[in-house]
């Protein structure tokens, strides 16, 4: 069985010169859910975007369930891979959430009622059925996060790509989207700073830096190693002490 | 119907106004406009039928003046520019409380003033009838291209955004001690339109990546969509809605002939 996502030897250089990826390898199994770990301008968010194809890699490939990524795989490959961006009001663009979560399926040549069915499910899965006609704009901040992750859950994706999900939430807003993240089936990609977030999510982590991966292995370890943490600019919260094993 | 699909100009009801679809609307603005725009600014009498019939629609839409009248601050620009018109203008001049003011620009201010007061009046009537999700549905009904409506429909989502985003900036400024209306702070709130352009500009950018990787290639679907997607409007409420354009195109018919 092919991995969900393999890359290999991935570099990208942005236009102004600076080196964001320098030989990224990296293979996640179908169902795994993995969490990435790293400073500020370690290439995580970079990464993130290369895996669908929004960035091109200047080196390297990316391969998705077996298929490479190229320009005439592009189409399949969004589809199959969908990235929940940092900031909602990046994602959320349309009048209406229920319009903005049909835009992505809407792309994918979906239509009538099973749009409609589409959009009720991804609403549903992330308990904003009620909100469904109001503006993006009137929802609170955890609304608005759950709502993106529902613009790309309606695109069926098999891989979930997620940057900072926890990011500006309050506590209950934060468990509240973990529960829903914890009940999707899709290999799961978490970018994040937020350690105790990534180990209630994942039991696999990856922490890079300057552009490459530096550790890949079981959360409980990676957050032990006080080591690594610390050469890479990491730490737990103060008072928290994760039992690995 | 809850109140949260607005935009700062929508005022909720359920006028007979309000329940016309919106393409209907947008057709009735425009000829309106364009039957003020038409007329020969040398005459009174029709600018007060456009006014009147205004009032009409107010009426039944059950809008209050006092509801408009601070809206239509958004004229004060242009405004501003027509008052200089008359002492800018060449060509005859009268004497008016001392001051030599040219004839033609008196004309031409009066003209802009008319003009974009009847139709910043109507726009607003529109804009508060109509609620932001019906737009992209009417564009498209209306044979507009999908690049112009999904522009439109960024615009109106965005400008939200922007505006609380110039709001932080402007509150992290006056918690600084900048005191936003002595003059020598002009600069400083330069620097924060150019950032706020910049912040935009990224935005942007986010935004269109965010768009390709949900399958973006070019083209908004139609996304003819639960409540968003409004039954089509019938005869009847084409005729109802263009009647207060009709009257104003014979208002602009007649002060032609009449001339």
């Amino acid at each position: 069985m092919n991995p969900a996502i393999r890359v290999s030897g991935l570099h990208h250089v942005y236009p102004d010169g600076h080196r964001a990826l320098a030989g990224v390898d990296l293979t996640v199994e179908p169902g795994e859910r993995v969490a990435v770990l790293g400073p500020n301008g370690a290439g995580k968010t970079s990464l993130m975007l290369h895996l669908n194809g929004v960035l091109t890699a200047t080196s390297g490939t990316v391969e998705i369930s077996g298929t490479p990524l190229a320009r005439n795989t592009l189409r399949q490959i969004r589809q199959r891979v969908g990235l929940v961006f940092q900031d909602p009001d990046d994602q959320l663009f349309m009048p209406t959430v229920a319009q903005d979560v049909a835009f992505g399926p809407a792309n994918f040549g979906v239509r009538g009622p099973e749009l409609e069915q589409r959009v009720r499910a991804a609403l549903e899965a992330v308990s904003l059925t009620a909100h469904a006609d109001r503006s993006p704009a009137h929802l609170s901040a955890g609304q608005r996060r759950r709502a993106a992750l529902a613009t790309v859950l309606a695109c069926r994706p098999e891989i979930l790509v997620l940057d900072e999900p926890s990011a500006n939430l309050d506590p209950v807003a934060r468990r509240e989207l973990a529960d829903t993240l914890a009940g999707l089936d899709a290999t799961m990609l978490i970018v994040t700073h937020d350690l105790p977030y990534a180990a209630q999510l994942c039991r696999r982590a990856v922490v890079m830096d300057a552009g490459t991966v530096v550790a890949d292995g079981e959360i409980g370890a990676i957050l032990a190693d006080a080591d690594l943490l610390a050469r890479h600019r990491l730490e737990l919260p103060w008072g928290f002490r994760i039992s690995s094993g | 119907m809850g109140g949260g699909h607005s935009h700062p100009l929508y005022r909720d009801g359920h006028s007979v106004v309000h329940r016309l679809p919106a393409e209907v609307k947008i057709v009735a603005l425009v000829v309106f406009v364009f039957a003020v725009v038409a007329t020969p600014r040398e005459m009174f009498w029709p600018f007060a039928g456009y006014a009147l019939i205004l009032l009409g629609v107010w009426r039944l839409a059950r809008i209050p003046l006092s509801w408009i009248a601070p809206r239509m601050l958004i004229e004060a620009p242009f405004v501003v520019l027509a008052v200089l018109l008359p002492f800018a203008e060449g060509g005859d001049r009268v004497e008016v409380a001392g001051m030599s003011l040219s004839v033609a620009g008196l004309w031409a201010a009066w003209g802009i003033v008319v003009k974009g007061t009847l139709g910043v009046a109507a726009s607003l009537t529109v804009a508060a009838t109509t609620t932001a999700r019906e737009l992209p549905l009417a564009l498209s009904r209306l044979g507009v291209p999908g690049l112009i409506t999904s522009m439109l429909v960024l615009m109106i989502r965005y400008i939200d955004v922007l505006g609380a985003e110039a709001g932080r900036m402007r509150m992290a400024r006056i918690s600084r001690g900048d005191s936003p209306r002595t003059l020598h702070q002009a600069g400083a709130i330069a620097k924060g339109v150019g950032g706020l352009f910049l912040r935009s500009y990224e935005r942007g950018e986010r935004v269109y990546l965010a768009m390709l990787s949900r399958g973006y290639d070019g083209n908004v679907p139609a996304l003819a969509l639960g409540p968003g997607g409004a039954a089509r409007a019938s005869v009847r409420q084409w005729w109802a809605a263009l009647l207060p354009a009709a009257a104003a195109v014979t208002v602009a018919v007649s002060a032609w002939v009449l001339r």
